[in-house]
C-alpha cells in the first residue's frame, strides 16, 4: 500500500516534469509513438489478412482429401513432379472399389468453356465433371432444382447444375430449370442452381457449371489429369483414409516398395500450414523493423533523460538532503522515462488501431485488433522506457548529495 | 528521549584531491544537548562546511565517531544516512533550495513523501508547518512568486515538518537583506524557545549572537567556545 502510494507520487513528479518540458517530451516520445503505431498497424493487418485467408481455406473443407498429380505446396523438384503420370478416370474407377474409408468420393474433371443459351454466350466458365457425391465432397448444395443422381451419372445424361453467376448472366429473371444450354456445342438440360458460394481468393466460385463426368468426354478433347476428392465425416479418420488411398494407388500403379509415391494426396491443412510458415517469416521481419524503431526511440529517451539528470542535479541534491534514498531517486527518474515512452505507446496504440481500421477498410477487410496486439504495443513501450531509463536514473541515484546541492 | 543530540569524538575528515591530502577536520569533539542553540563560526577553509556536512549526515567522517540522537551514524551507508536525514535533520540553506516547479505546500510535503506519509495526512502536517512560519496564506504559491524571506520561511517549514532532532541552518540569512534576515532569525529564536535544537553556521557575528553557544573553528579544529551576551535586536 505504502509502495503503491509512493509510486503514485513518482508518477506525479514524472507528469509534472513532462508538463514543464512539453515540446521536448513530445519529440522524445515520437520514436516510440511511430514504432508502436507501426507494430499495431502491421500486426493488425497481418492478423486480419490471416483471418481472411484462413476463412477462405476453410471453404476447401477440412475433412476432404484430394488425390492429384501435383501437391498443392511444391517443395521438391518441379521437373520430377511434372514427369509423374496423370491421375486418370480408370484409376478413379479402381480406387472406388479399393477405398472403403471414404464416406463420399467424386472425380473432378475440369475445363474452362464457353456456355451458350439461345443467343447469349458466357465465356470462361469453369466446367466441372463429377459424380453425384460431389454434393458432399465439393459442398455443392443447390438453392433451386436438384443435383444429378447416381443413375444420371451412370447413364451419362446430359444434365447440368449451374452457378449463380451463370444463371444471372444467361437467364436473368427467367427460370433456368429445364432449359437447355450448350457447353462446347453439347446440349445439357439445366436441373439445378447452386447456392451462392462467393469468392475464393478473388476467384468467382459461382461462375461454374457442373455436369456428370460421364458426359464430360464430349466437351474436352484432350485427356487431362483429374482430381479425386474423398471425404470422411470426422477429421480424425483423415490419416487412415490417406494411408488407404496411398496403399491403393501404389498397388494400382504397381510402385515397388522403397520407391516414392508418384501422386499427391492434398488436404486443407497443407495450405494453412504453408501459409502460416510464410506469414511467420513476415511476422519476424515486422518484429525486427519495429524493434529497430523502438531501440532508436529508446536511445532518444536515454539521451533526454541524461540531459534531464544533469539539468536537475540540484533538484536531486535537495531531494537527497530531505531524505530521498537511492531507490527513491531511481524510481522517480525511471517513472519519468516510462511515462515518456508509455505516452508514446498509448498514442501509438490509439493511432495504430484507427489507422489499421482505415487501411483495412480500404482493401475491404474487417480489422481484427486483438488484445494481444495492444498489450504488445503497451508492453514494448514500457519495456523501452525501463531499459532506456535505468542508466540515467541510476546515475541520478548515485549522485553525491553535497556535490549535487552545490551544482549550479 | 535522549538529552544529548550530538556527540562527536575526534572527528577527522581528509579529502584527497589528486595527489594532495586536504585535512579538513582534525579531531572535533563536540556535544550538543536537546534544546541547544549553537552557532558555528569560522573563516573560509576552517572546515565549517565539512563539519556541517558531517553533522547533517550528508557526508561521513574519515575517522572518529558521531552519535546523533544516541545513534552511531559514523559508518552508515548512503541509504541509511538518507533515512537519518529525513527523520532527524531539518536543513535550511543559504540559497533556500526549494524545488521551483512545486508550490510552497508541496515543497514542505517533500520530506513526508520520502517517509511514506499518506497524502491526506501529509497535506495537513505541511499546512501546520507553514502556519508555524506564518505562510499559510501563501501555501499554493510557487517559490518564484515569493520573496526571499518568504522562500526561506518555506524552507524552514520544510525543515520542521518531520519534527527533526535538530535544525541545521547554513548561512540562512546570507541571501537576504538585513531586515528580512532579522525576521528569519526571529523565527529561529522562536523555534528554539519552543524547544527545537538549532545549529547555525554563519560567518556574521551579529547572526551568531542569536545563539546561546558560539563555537569558533580554525584549521579544522575547535579554537574556542563562547557564551554570547544577551542579544541586542539590530
Amino acid at each position: 500500500m505504502k509502495r503503491l502510494a509512493q509510486l503514485q507520487e513518482y508518477l506525479r513528479f514524472a507528469l509534472d516534469s513532462l508538463r514543464t518540458n512539453k515540446v521536448r517530451s513530445a519529440l522524445t516520445t515520437l520514436g516510440i509513438f511511430l514504432g508502436v503505431t507501426a507494430i499495431i498497424v502491421i500486426f493488425t493487418a497481418i492478423q486480419s489478412i490471416n483471418r481472411y485467408v484462413e476463412g477462405e481455406f476453410s471453404g476447401i473443407g477440412s475433412t476432404t482429401l484430394y488425390l492429384s498429380k501435383f501437391p498443392w505446396v511444391i517443395t521438391g523438384n518441379y521437373w520430377e513432379l511434372r514427369n509423374r503420370p496423370e491421375v486418370t478416370l480408370d484409376e478413379y474407377k479402381k480406387l472406388k472399389k479399393m477405398v472403403h474409408l471414404a464416406r463420399w468420393m467424386s472425380p473432378q474433371l475440369e475445363a474452362v468453356r464457353t456456355i451458350q443459351y439461345h443467343n447469349k454466350y458466357l465465356e470462361q466458365v469453369l466446367t466441372l465433371g463429377c459424380n453425384e457425391q460431389y454434393v458432399y465432397t465439393g459442398n455443392a448444395e443447390t438453392s433451386l432444382g436438384r443435383f444429378f443422381t447416381e443413375m444420371e451419372v451412370y447413364r451419362a445424361h446430359p444434365v447440368a447444375v449451374i452457378g449463380q453467376t451463370v444463371r444471372e448472366e444467361l437467364f436473368g429473371r427467367e427460370n433456368p430449370l429445364g432449359k437447355r444450354i450448350k457447353i462446347n456445342g453439347h446440349s445439357h438440360r439445366v436441373i439445378g442452381v447452386l447456392k451462392k458460394m462467393g469468392n475464393f481468393f478473388g476467384f468467382n466460385m459461382d461462375n461454374r457449371v457442373i455436369i456428370p463426368y460421364t458426359t464430360f468426354r464430349g466437351i474436352s478433347f484432350h485427356r487431362r489429369g483429374i482430381t479425386v476428392a474423398f471425404r470422411v465425416e470426422d477429421a480424425a479418420q483423415l490419416d487412415d483414409l490417406r494411408e488407404e488411398i496411398r496403399g491403393a494407388m501404389r498397388r494400382i500403379r504397381k510402385i515397388p516398395p522403397g520407391k516414392p509415391d508418384n501422386f499427391a494426396i492434398n488436404q486443407q491443412s497443407m495450405l494453412t500450414d504453408f501459409y502460416r510458415k510464410l506469414t511467420g517469416t513476415s511476422y519476424l521481419i515486422v518484429f525486427i523493423i519495429a524493434a529497430v524503431s523502438l531501440v532508436v526511440g529508446g536511445i532518444g529517451i536515454m539521451n533526454i533523460m541524461l540531459v534531464s539528470v544533469t539539468e536537475r542535479t540540484r533538484e536531486i541534491g535537495i531531494r537527497k538532503a530531505v531524505g530521498a534514498t537511492r531507490n527513491q531517486i531511481l524510481l522517480q527518474f525511471l517513472s519519468e522515462s516510462v511515462a515518456i515512452s508509455s505516452l508514446g505507446g498509448i498514442l501509438g496504440v490509439v493511432v495504430g488501431v484507427l489507422l489499421a481500421q482505415v487501411l483495412l477498410q480500404a482493401i475491404k477487410l474487417s480489422a481484427a485488433v486483438s488484445p494481444a496486439t495492444i498489450l504488445i504495443g503497451f508492453g514494448f513501450s514500457t519495456l523501452v522506457g525501463i531499459v532506456s531509463g535505468i542508466y540515467p536514473a541510476g546515475k541520478a541515484a548515485r549522485l553525491n548529495p553535497i556535490d549535487a546541492l552545490r551544482y549550479e | 528521549m535522549n538529552d544529548v543530540i550530538i556527540k562527536t569524538e575526534k572527528l577527522h575528515k581528509v579529502y584527497i584531491l589528486g595527489k594532495t591530502r586536504v585535512h579538513a577536520l582534525r579531531g572535533i569533539d563536540l556535544q550538543v544537548n536537546r534544546g541547544d542553540y549553537v552557532a558555528i563560526m569560522g573563516p573560509s577553509g576552517s572546515g565549517k562546511s565539512t563539519l556541517m556536512n558531517i553533522l547533517g549526515c550528508l557526508d561521513v567522517p574519515t575517522a572518529g565517531r558521531y552519535w546523533l540522537n544516541g545513534k552511531d551514524v559514523s559508518g552508515l551507508s548512503d541509504d541509511e544516512l538518507a533515512r537519518i536525514r529525513n527523520k532527524e535533520i531539518g536543513f535550511v540553506f543559504q540559497t533556500f533550495n526549494l524545488l521551483p516547479r512545486m508550490s510552497a505546500l508541496h515543497n514542505v510535503e517533500l520530506p513526508l513523501i520520502y517517509n511514506g506519509t499518506p497524502a491526506s495526512r501529509r497535506r495537513e502536517i505541511a499546512m501546520e508547518a507553514l502556519e508555524q512560519v506564518g505562510l499559510a496564506d501563501r501555501a499554493h504559491h510557487k517559490p518564484n512568486e515569493l520573496s526571499g524571506g518568504q522562500r526561506q520561511r518555506v524552507a524552514i517549514a520544510r525543515a520542521l515538518v518531520n519534527h527533526p532532532a535538530m535544525i541545521l541552518a547554513d548561512e540562512p540569512t546570507g541571501n537576504l537583506d538585513s531586515k528580512t534576515g532579522a525576521e528569519i532569525m526571529n523565527i529561529f529564536d522562536g523555534l528554539n524557545e519552543r524547544g527545537n535544537t538549532i545549529i547555525l553556521v554563519t560567518h556574521e557575528d551579529f547572526i551568531a549572537r542569536h545563539a546561546r553557544r558560539i563555537i569558533h573553528l580554525r584549521d579544522g579544529k575547535i579554537e574556542s567556545e563562547e557564551i554570547p551576551q544577551q542579544v541586542m535586536e539590530p
